[in-house]
Parts: structure tokens; sequence; C-alpha cells
């Protein structure tokens, strides 16, 4: 069934239809829609969950640890400075290896205050150990959202859907809407192999010792870095694990094949524009306009970027003339966060392209289509790196 | 059998708690565990943010507790317990039992307001608060229970300053369930409010004032002596508030009918944390205690 709805709603019905058991939810700008609409669906029966409006982002992922560790399907959402207030608990669910999904409608970080898109506030919990997602339409976010739950229970990882604050979260699109049987058929229910209860007791998140030690019976136990070993190993082995989930969605619903990336007219290109979330679909109208002008361009529009894809990037972008990285988030001090990681993951690359970095958006500054015509035009016809690494799009002079 | 008060005679000789686990000589906290879990029972799922409780537990991949566990963040117990207890609503589980487990400082201080929120819902749990008067696990610093004048890491020239909250005030202003006080010198009393808290259905608050031989500086063996001191001077009142009607438990009921109490100094002086306590701050405490107590008389002899 398609419908005409706004990005938040899209993700609500996702999150519907993934049939999530524990909700819980703090109001922030621009996430708001989304847990309201659930709080909806809870109150008329649509779904059949406990939906806990909560004193605090911090409070909020908490309930989703407590619920997910009774053996439960949890999900919050989140933005901006509501995301770093629940930060500590965002770095102790990946550490207790929850499966769970948390949607992060992105907005810039205070202070000062914004209210405004750009992708400050997801970029800065990359290394709390969560795969990050990231969705440039309505389709993607419903579709995202399914196939997160899937991906988390599969890994035991969890799993933020990031999609762009207004510019998705409170646009309308027409989008398709899945079934329930086949989204059932998908998704199977959740199971937490160490659900708390009085039929397994079992002691969750204890201290552990650096160097480990023996259980009762002398067989060595892993320690706190093992631990965490393990999980940046099996960080890595979920993109294949979410490239399988992808095809399986795929063969259902129809949709899908671009799990870890999109790539658009990249096959000739000589110069790769690389970015996260709704800019794409920008890009890609420069693309085109680039191509009329008989310039060799095409865009990698990055649905993944923690596990981030080394291998898919050194792939898909040695051997280029030039990347240009378009990046709505800084790492302040040095460049942009996605820079940095191209950067890093072409290093060993013999056909190094030139790299170059440009910020735009960041509290939601307006940019438009020129902006990256513009800039792919300059990366060209300068065809080197900038002198100083990034570029800024939109400030004033 | 409802009725029947808890005694060492009819406690169960169950176990919930191994023995060899890593609390002190002499912790409040410990007689408390053991006590309490034996009221709780198999049947129940516990939340514990960072405090002594959770150096007690043991170290992965051996707990001292035989029941499940959920350890969680510092702010986090009434938070964690309410996602305990979604879940189990959401499996149709109405009998197992959800019970936060917190230190003072993880209940009037970092974790206040996850508390306060989750009582405002009325989430359905007991949350215990064992009360030792400082933060004793990071190596006794202050916190907003330790008493004025107390000798703490962070308050080690003049002592602290400042009053303590009164938590359990601030709990039973919010109109939970259940509200008691307990000591951790009476180990049968606790028992008996831990049965009759879990037969209400809303937050339950249990606060207990708990001696700590390290932080108090005091005899291990003198435990359980000051911890009644503490009652017996009437400094420290055990009661329950039920339906906003505070009631005095039997060990600060009796009282009631006493000329005159020991002098607080007699519970102050064997504390080491209290050496720096002047004389007129002493009779200034003692004030206080009287006249609370003579409010006490009036209103309830």
């Amino acid at each position: 069934m398609f419908v005409f709805e706004s990005g938040n709603v899209a993700a609500a019905t996702g999150v519907k239809l993934a049939r999530a058991q524990v909700i819980a939810a703090y109001p922030i700008t621009p996430q708001t829609p989304l847990t309201e609409k659930l709080s909806v669906f809870v109150d008329t029966g649509e779904l059949e969950a406990e939906y806990v409006a909560v004193e605090s982002e911090h409070s909020a992922l908490a309930v989703c640890i407590g619920a997910t560790s009774t053996g439960t399907r949890a999900f919050t959402a989140t933005s901006a400075n509501g995301l770093l207030y629940m930060s500590e608990q965002v770095h102790w669910t990946a550490g207790a290896r929850l499966p769970m999904v948390m949607c992060v409608v992105n907005r810039g970080v205070g202070a000062p205050w914004s209210v405004w898109n750009d992708h400050q506030d997801s970029i800065s919990q990359r290394d709390a150990g969560w795969i990050q997602l990231y969705a440039k339409d309505h389709q993607e976010i419903i579709d995202t959202v399914i196939k997160a739950f899937r991906l988390t229970q599969e890994v035991c990882i969890p799993v933020m859907v990031c999609y762009d604050g207004y510019y998705l979260s409170h646009t309308y699109m027409p989008f398709e809407v899945p079934e329930q049987e086949q989204v059932d058929a998908f998704l199977p229910p959740y199971q937490y192999r160490h659900k708390l209860g009085p039929e397994n007791p079992t002691s969750l998140n204890t201290v552990t010792l650096p160097s480990g030690r023996t259980d009762r019976d002398g067989n060595p136990v892993p320690g706190y870095m093992e631990i965490r070993r393990c999980l940046h190993m099996e960080l890595r082995e979920a993109i294949e694990i979410y490239e399988r989930i992808d095809s399986e969605f795929k063969s259902i619903f129809g949709r899908g094949g671009n799990a870890i990336a999109e790539k658009y007219l990249c096959d000739d290109a000589e110069y790769v524009a690389v970015a996260l979330g709704s800019m794409s679909n920008q890009i890609k109208d420069a693309v085109d306009e680039l191509r009329d002008e008989g310039l060799r361009v095409g865009l990698l529009a990055l649905s993944l970027y923690r596990p981030f894809p080394s291998d898919l990037i050194a792939t898909e972008l040695s051997g280029r003339r030039g990347v240009i990285v378009f990046e709505k988030a800084l790492s302040p001090g040095n460049t942009g966060a996605v820079f940095g990681d191209i950067r890093a993951a072409l290093y060993e690359s013999s056909a190094r392209p030139f790299l170059r970095n440009y910020i735009l958006g960041l509290g939601g500054r307006s940019y438009k289509t020129a902006d990256f015509c513009s800039a792919m035009r300059e990366s060209v016809e300068t065809g080197s790196e900038q002198s100083e690494h990034p570029a800024w799009i939109g400030l004033n002079r | 059998m409802k009725d029947q008060k808890t005694t060492a005679l009819n406690l169960t000789d169950e176990e919930f708690v191994y023995p060899g686990n890593r609390a002190c000589a002499g912790c409040g906290l410990s007689i408390l565990y053991r006590t309490g879990l034996k009221a709780i029972g198999r049947d129940a799922i516990l939340v514990v943010p960072p405090s002594c409780l959770t150096v007690m537990q043991g170290l992965y991949p051996i707990a001292s507790t035989q029941l499940s566990v959920l350890n969680v963040t510092f702010a986090s117990a009434a938070s964690a317990a309410s996602g305990v207890r979604a879940a189990l609503r959401a499996q149709k589980n109405d009998h197992t039992r959800v019970v936060a487990w917190a230190g003072d400082g993880g209940t009037a201080d970092i974790g206040i307001q996850a508390l306060s929120g989750a009582i405002e819902r009325g989430e359905d749990f007991l949350y215990i608060c064992y009360d030792n008067e400082a933060y004793m696990n990071t190596g006794i610093q202050r916190s907003g229970t330790t008493p004025q004048g107390t000798f703490t890491t962070n308050t080690a020239i003049h002592g602290k300053r400042q009053k303590s909250k009164n938590l359990p005030g601030i709990i039973a202003a919010h109109s939970p369930a259940y509200v008691a006080s307990c000591s951790a010198a009476y180990p049968t009393d606790f028992h008996d409010k831990i049965q009759k808290a879990l037969g209400f259905t809303g937050l339950k608050y249990i606060h207990i004032h708990t001696p700590c031989p390290s932080g108090w500086q005091i005899e291990e063996r003198l435990s359980v002596t000051i911890g009644k001191l503490a009652v017996e001077t009437g400094l420290y009142v055990l009661y329950e508030v039920e339906d906003g009607e505070m009631k005095l438990s039997a060990p600060s009921a009796r009282l009631l009918t006493k000329k005159k109490l020991p002098p607080v100094s007699d519970y102050l002086a064997p504390q080491g944390r209290f050496k720096t306590l002047p004389a007129e701050s002493i009779e200034e405490l003692q004030q206080e205690v009287d006249a609370k107590w003579e409010t006490y008389r009036s209103q309830m002899v």
C-alpha cells in the first residue's frame, strides 16, 4: 500500500510493523512526531506494546536496556542533545550487546542552540559500538527500520537508523508500506539468549577484570579486552550479514540492493562524490547536471557508516581521479569524520585519488543543488587536493 | 501467617547469596542483602546501579547472587527497573518481582530524577535504598544523605557543612504505594516490610540506615550496636507511610512511652567520622531530636 506521509511517520510505521514490544521516549525536536505517532498506535491498539513516557533520554535508553535484557523488542528515538544526554547508555547498550533499534533524527548539537539539521549528533557517537545506518528518503526510512530490527537480533549489536531532521522527518513523500504478514515472515519474534528471569538466573554486566579469570570449573573466560575485541570483530562481520539480510528483504519486498551504499553513475566516473543521508538526492541532480556538461562524475551515497565499509570504499574509489566528500558534521580541529575514514581506507591504494572535503549545512544552514555543482566543478577544474581540509560551503563572509 | 512477624526462628534457611562475597567485614549491607533476598524470593529480577552492592556481587564470571541481576549505569536504576517491568507486562508475566537496589548516592543524588519519574509514572516495582550516608564504594565522599558535621574524604577538614536530604520524605511527597524506613540493625523488620511492600501494586520505596564500619570508622563488631543506637536515641526513626499516613514501626514506636531517650552522643561518640563534630552541634542535634519526639508524643500518644 502506498501512502503519502512524513518521514517520522514512515519510521513509526516501520516500528509498528516490526512489532516493537516496549517503546520508551522523551520529546525532542525533530524526533517528537515519530514517538507521538507510536503513542497513538499503542493507545488505539494498532500496536500491542508498552509505551513508557520517561523523564529523560538517559532513562529512555535505560528502559530499553531493561526491556531488551528481559527478552522484549525495544525501541527509542531521539535527536541532538537527547542523543548526547543518553551517550553513557549508548555505549552501555553496545557493550552489553543488546539487540535494539534507535532512530536518530539528525539535528545540530548545542551550544548555541539549534533545532535544525546536521549530522553532528550521530557522528559524535560513532565510536560507541553501534551500527549506524543512514536513510535518504522515506521509503528507505521504513525499510531500514525493519531491516535494522532483523540485523540487530542476528548480530546482538544495537543499530541506529539515522535520517535528516526536517529534510526527511517533517517532509511528505509517497512510500510503500509493507504488508504485516510479509514483515512477520522476514522478521522472526525477538528471542534473547541471556534473558533475565527466574528460569535462568544470570548476572549481567558485572565488574570484569582487566586480565580475565577462570569460572568456577577452572575454565578461562574472556576479560574486558576480549569482550571489546569481540564487539569489534562482530561489527565487521555485520557488514556481510547486513548485505545478506538486505538481499532477503529485496526478494520479499522488491526493494533494496544498496545495503552499504548506492552507486549513482559511478561505473565510468572519474570523480566520485560521497555523502550520507538526504543530501545524496541533491547530489544526484548535481551529477546529472555535470554529466550534461560532459564531466564524468558519480555519487557513492553511503548508507552504512559504522562498521565502516573500508573494503568497499577502497574498491570503489581506488583508481578514480578525485573523490569529493560532502559532510554535515565535523571532527573539530581535524576534518569531516567521513573524510578521515575514507582517507584512511585509501591509504594503501596504489591508485589513490585526490581527496577533497566540503563541510555544509551545519545547524541547518541552507544549501542548494547548485552548491554541489560548484564544489564538484571546482574539484574537477583544480584537479588536486585542497591546500587545507576542509572547505566550507555557504559560509557568510 | 501473613500477619506473623519475622523472627530469627521463622526466617527461611534458604540462602540466596553465596557466602564469601566481597563485602567488608561488618558490612551493614550484607546483613540486609542476605535477609532481603529471603523476603523477595527467587521469582525476581534485581536491578543494581554502581554501589558497594556491585562489588559484593563479585567479579565476572563468578556471582554471589543466585537471582537474575541486571547491573546498570549509575543514574538509571529506577528507569532500567521500569524497562524490566514493561518487558514483563509485555510478556503477560504478573508474578516476577522487580527490585531496584541502590545506595544513597545512586538514589539521593545521581538517580533521583529517574526515581522521581518512575514514581510519577506509577511504575510497579520495589526500590530499596541502603543508606550508608556517603559514597563508600569510591572511598567515602559526601552524598546528599551525609549528615552535617560528618568527616568524609572530601569534607576532611571541617566535616560536611550542610544538612542531609530527607530522602524518604522526598519520596513520600510523590505519594507512591508504600514508603518505609528500616535499619540494618533490625533485619527482621526489613524482612517484614519487604513482604508487605510486595503486596502493593505501584512503586514501593524502602530506605535503610546502613552502618558501614570503614566509612563510619567504627569497629566491625559494632555495626549492629551502632545501628540500634541510632534508633534507640531517637535520631533515626523507623516508620511506614501508607495512604499518606505515617506510622512508627515497633522499634521506634516503643520509644513513645519512654520518659527519656539515651542521648544522641551515645550514637555519635563511638564513630570516628563524628570526631570533629563540635559540642554545640551535638547539643543542637539533641534539641532537634527532642523536639521531633515531643511532636510525635503529642500526635501519637
